[in-house]
């Protein structure tokens, strides 16, 4: 009797052993593929390819896919994405921007899955700041990984050059109109500026600096009319500062907008720290050295910001392998890795600073104290049918310079796409 | 004689093209046909199973009517334009080089082969580099700087001038002009090739057409807008112009080079020997016999033109309202607005205008055909 | 005729020689811009090459498309051939063997060369993945082939209309078949036909861009895909797409050198017409 009791016993232990070994070993064996879809190309390579090759290492038996659709500023790569998932062919997981980009179109959709247990399990609810959580959700979920944060409303200058002019970088937008006169005067253009989208891209710091954080987070509940008086300064004051901006704008891309800085031709840039990675890492200057930035005029203590993400689609056909990406993303290690090479910071509040240069140090300490916001530009508070619409908005202001008629066509646009429902 | 086994063959080697395209062309356009007559776009176009209403002829309402289309309809201002000047374009600088080199110079090869390589280019390359030639900053307007002279002040695409403005609110008064117009033309030929029956039943519409128009204009109804709406020729296509024609003048050229070929050297020495110097040769002699190619090099090149994206995409990207086309916004309504049931609309817009440019020639060309 | 150095002679070459000039402006762009090390690439200098020829731009760009390349051209190899050979029994079909409706037929399929691809992008994408064809080379091969039957067609029939009927007559009292008058008669006058047909598709398919990128998984993408990666990032360094673009014009500008004049004749023999 006894000796069978001893043998039941033995029997389960074993048992149990094995089948704890065979959890254990289920939960790091993973195989079969992983399709990642993003449109990181070119100089944006490397950093998802560190993150790839630190996957590998930790899941060596899962062939891993760079699914990367490059051109059309983002927009091949949407229609790629888009083919496929009305086809039925969703990937593992996909790059969007984190917020309305995502909520807007995949969530009310019902094509993304829920990540809050992940974000508990991983206990990112803590690492990741309160207000980037709140734009990463809505009532009903969870809905993506930031994989890193990059900063919207930064003002690019030589300091070097404005030594020479005889100008301090201006601290509001009364200051830049002021100071602009002097500086047309002596044949520099004032502020730099590129294509349609960077347009917008101005506008949505201008705008920022006339509303102030409350009014631009009511703006995108439907709380603030697009034709209410705020919003009319907005453009009012938007069309002041274009008459100091180079006439060739829209043939111009964001990095000839920010060439002109770096040669001597124009003084002053808005555009987001993906400036700071091509002035650093292509043109080889140095930051605080040879270029200086600032909170865009009337904006200081404001980060405007906008993030990279990745979620998991209902149906990815490799949902367990696409999960250890997840996990990986939102890591320590995988944003320490991931954001040094692609020149933006990470999400998290215990990043390791002394991977990143002087420029991602000095933003990731205004990202852990400053009032967050999202950008409209980069997807964070307005769904892509309002997106899509605005750029014609701002198209038709260029030309026209009309602020009511820009501010009725936006509350129709934001009418139209449901802004704040 | 034809067996019936013969027939058979012929009907199934060609069943394969019949059933493919049917598929792939004629049953997609029927489903654009069909979602553009929805709402899908509306709410959550992207789910798996959308939900889908009827609407009718409401997208077409909103893009020829709507506050928020004035881009749509400053597009088909901007391809009407691009499509006159890039077809007059190409058929001239073609029919010059291929006169040009119907003169036999030296190294006739080399330059044939300069002038046809740009069309082994994609679009994308083409507009990219042209974006680069045309940046007012650099580019072409440094030029004149090489030989001493002052560089160059056009703004090229970003110009945001505009000429022959019109309303888009008088749009329906015009049509009535232009037919008048046309009617009146056809009368006068009528009239002087004698056909005096014709010339009275083209004649009494235009006049009609020309008295309701001086006297009952109001009567004439606007466009159906809120606002006067000014659209025109916007300079800025003109940099989009001279990229296309450097693409497709060597394919024009090529054309006429053949065309020139086959006009027997009997014919050109005729003319000489009646006194024509080597211009009025080409004038008299060549032209008339180059008239079927044109024509095809017109609709070839009209439906290219209407069909162009790539070389706009990559040379004024997605959102320059003054270069702007129906397939670009086409492309970025559907794919980044969401918006699919407009997307499809315009694309059947897109599709009657090639119709319009198309099934003209196609009827001429299988009537000539038809008497092989 | 052939008079030398007359002033109209003189002034032939000149106007050819500046017009060659404008020509040529595009391609020095892209030479010089692909031959200069990134830092150097700006608005201000766009005219002026570099001090030293920065090479490498090719070999990397060269290495970063070479997979693709291996795509691109069984994708053209096979798309050209099959699109050719469907296109002449088309052709040879609708000229030579009249029966009722033959006309309209072909008209509907000229009408098939009219529509913009990005209309049938999404209902292309579905079809194909029922047909259990996305994602590898076959489905973008098929749906080449599809949307060139409409031109192929007309180019062939326009030139074999140009065949006497008389031969193909006697040929069919001699007993010969359908299929025997193609490949004894029709087939081998095909040659120029043929050299129009190919260095068009050619040229169609080897650029395409559009169906390439969204048909297919990323091993068998095209190279118009590589070198839109190429020219994609955050910080574009112009000399690698300028560089990748030179060598992704190689191959049809070879067709064209070799081709070219065949190309006009082929014209001349009866497209020209169409």
């Amino acid at each position: 009797m006894r000796f069978m009791k001893l043998a039941t016993i033995i029997l389960v232990t074993i048992g149990l052993l094995a089948l704890t070994g065979a959890v254990f070993a289920d939960q790091k064996k993973l195989t079969g593929k992983l399709e990642i879809f993003s449109w990181w190309a070119g100089d944006e390579g490397p950093a998802l390819q560190a993150l790839i090759d630190l996957y590998k290492a930790q899941h060596p038996d899962v062939q891993v896919i760079n699914a990367t659709v490059a051109g059309g500023s983002g927009i091949n790569a949407k229609a790629v994405l888009k083919t496929r998932m009305l086809g039925g062919n969703p990937p593992d997981s996909f790059q969007v921007h984190a917020g309305q980009e995502l909520i807007g179109t995949w969530v009310v959709a019902n094509r993304m899955e829920d990540l809050t247990w992940l974000f508990q399990q991983q206990g990112w609810m803590d690492a990741f700041p309160k207000g980037l959580l709140a734009l990463l959700s809505t009532d009903k979920g969870i809905w993506s990984v930031p994989v890193n944060i990059h900063r919207s409303n930064v003002l690019w200058y030589i300091p070097a050059n404005l030594e020479k002019w005889g100008v301090t970088p201006p601290k509001t937008w009364d200051e830049f109109l002021q100071i602009a006169p002097k500086l047309q005067a002596q044949g520099i253009i004032p502020l730099a500026l590129g294509t349609t989208w960077t347009a917008e891209h101005l506008w949505e710091s201008v705008a920022l600096s006339v509303l102030g954080p409350d009014k631009w987070d009511a703006l995108w509940k439907g709380e603030l009319s697009f034709t209410s008086p705020e919003m009319l300064k907005v453009w009012d004051l938007f069309g002041k500062i274009l008459q100091y901006t180079n006439s060739d704008a829209s043939s111009l891309s964001w990095q000839q907008a920010t060439d002109l800085v770096v040669n001597g031709k124009a003084a002053f840039n808005v555009m987001g720290d993906w400036a700071a990675g091509y002035m650093f890492t292509t043109l080889k200057l140095q930051p605080k050295k040879d270029f200086g930035w600032e909170a865009s005029p009337g904006t200081d203590g404001v980060f405007m910001m906008l993030s990279d993400s990745f979620g998991l689609p209902i149906g990815a056909p490799d949902r367990d392998n696409a999960i250890a990406w997840l996990e990986l993303l939102g890591s320590k290690e995988g944003q320490d890795t991931f954001n040094p090479l692609k020149g933006s910071i990470s999400a998290r509040l215990d990043s390791d600073l002394s991977k990143y240069n002087i420029y991602s140090q000095s933003a990731a300490a205004d990202w852990q104290k400053d009032t967050i916001v999202g950008s409209l530009v980069h997807g964070v508070v307005a769904n892509e049918r309002f997106m899509d619409g605005f750029a014609t908005v701002m198209d038709m202001f260029l030309n026209s310079r009309d602020p009511s008629q820009a501010a009725n066509a936006s509350e129709a646009i934001a009418l139209q796409s449901g802004i704040g429902k | 004689m034809r067996s019936r086994k013969d027939r058979l063959f012929a009907i199934l080697v060609l069943s394969p093209s019949i059933v493919l395209l049917g598929l792939f062309v004629y049953w997609f356009i029927g489903q654009t046909i069909y979602i553009s007559f929805t709402d899908w776009g509306k709410v959550a176009p992207l789910a798996a199973h959308p939900p889908i209403h009827f609407v009718g002829l409401e997208n077409y309402k909103t893009l020829f009517t709507g506050i928020l289309e004035g881009r749509f309809r400053q597009d088909l201002v901007n391809t009407f334009f691009f499509t006159l000047f890039f077809v007059l374009g190409s058929i001239g600088l073609g029919l010059f080089l291929a006169i040009l080199l119907d003169r036999e110079p030296k190294g006739k090869g080399f330059f044939r082969t300069l002038f046809l390589y740009p069309m082994s280019l994609s679009f994308i390359v083409t507009g990219t580099i042209w974006r680069w030639l045309l940046a007012p900053r650099g580019g072409v307007n440094v030029l004149p700087r090489l030989v001493g002279l002052p560089a160059l002040r056009f703004e090229w695409t970003n110009s945001r001038t505009q000429i022959l403005q019109f309303d888009w609110q008088d749009l329906p008064k015009l049509t009535v002009l232009v037919v008048a117009a046309v009617l009146a033309f056809l009368v006068v030929r009528n009239l002087r090739r004698g056909r005096k029956w014709q010339g009275l039943f083209t004649g009494i519409p235009a006049v009609g057409l020309v008295l309701w128009y001086v006297f009952g204009g109001d009567l004439i109804p606007s466009a159906g807008l809120l606002f006067p709406e000014k659209h025109g020729f916007n300079l800025a296509i003109i940099g989009i112009i001279i990229a296309a024609i450097w693409q497709f003048s060597g394919y024009t050229m090529a054309l006429y080079l053949a065309g020139l070929r086959g006009i027997p050297e009997e014919l050109r020495e005729s003319a000489r020997i009646d006194g024509c110097n080597e211009f009025q040769m080409y004038r008299r002699v060549a032209l008339p016999l180059l008239k079927p190619i044109t024509l095809s090099a017109v609709i070839i090149l009209g439906h290219i033109s209407l069909k162009t994206f790539d070389l706009v995409f990559a040379m004024t990207g997605p959102d320059h309202a003054s270069t702007d086309m129906p397939s670009v916004l086409m492309f970025i309504r559907t794919f980044r607005g969401n918006q699919f049931a407009i997307g499809a609309a315009i694309a059947v817009v897109l599709f009657i205008l090639v119709a319009l440019v198309v099934i003209p020639y196609l009827f001429s060309a299988l009537r000539a055909r038809s008497s092989t | 005729m052939s008079t030398r150095l007359s002033p109209t002679r003189v002034a032939l070459y000149v106007l050819l020689v500046l017009i060659s000039l404008v020509y040529l402006i595009p391609i020095y762009m892209t030479f010089i811009t692909a031959l200069k090390p990134p830092a150097e690439i700006n608005l201000e200098t766009a005219w002026i090459p570099s001090r030293h020829l920065y090479w490498a731009s090719f070999a990397d760009a060269f290495n970063r498309m070479f997979p693709n390349l291996r795509n691109s051209l069984i994708l053209t190899f096979f798309g050209t051939i099959l699109s050719a050979l469907l296109g002449s029994l088309n052709g040879y079909v609708l000229s030579k063997w009249r029966f009722r409706g033959a006309n309209l037929i072909f008209t509907l399929m000229l009408f098939g060369m009219f529509i913009p691809y990005q209309i049938i992008l999404i209902p292309l994408f579905q079809t194909l993945r029922n047909m259990h064809l996305y994602g590898g080379l076959p489905g973008l091969i098929l749906a080449h082939v599809v949307y060139g039957i409409p031109i192929t067609t007309l180019i062939f029939r326009n030139f074999y209309v140009q065949i006497p009927n008389e031969v193909v007559e006697s040929a069919s009292l001699d007993g010969a078949g359908f299929f025997e008058i193609y490949r004894r008669i029709v087939f081998p006058l095909s040659w120029l036909g043929m050299v129009v047909v190919v260095i068009w598709q050619f040229t169609q398919i080897w650029n395409d861009f559009l169906f390439g990128v969204t048909l297919t998984n990323h091993e068998w993408q095209p190279i118009t895909v590589a070198l839109a990666y190429l020219a994609g990032g955050q910080a574009v360094q112009w000399n690698l797409p300028m560089a990748g673009s030179i060598l992704a014009a190689l191959p049809p500008l070879l067709i064209y050198i070799i081709f070219g004049r065949y190309f006009i004749s082929g014209l001349l023999a009866g497209s020209v017409k169409g």
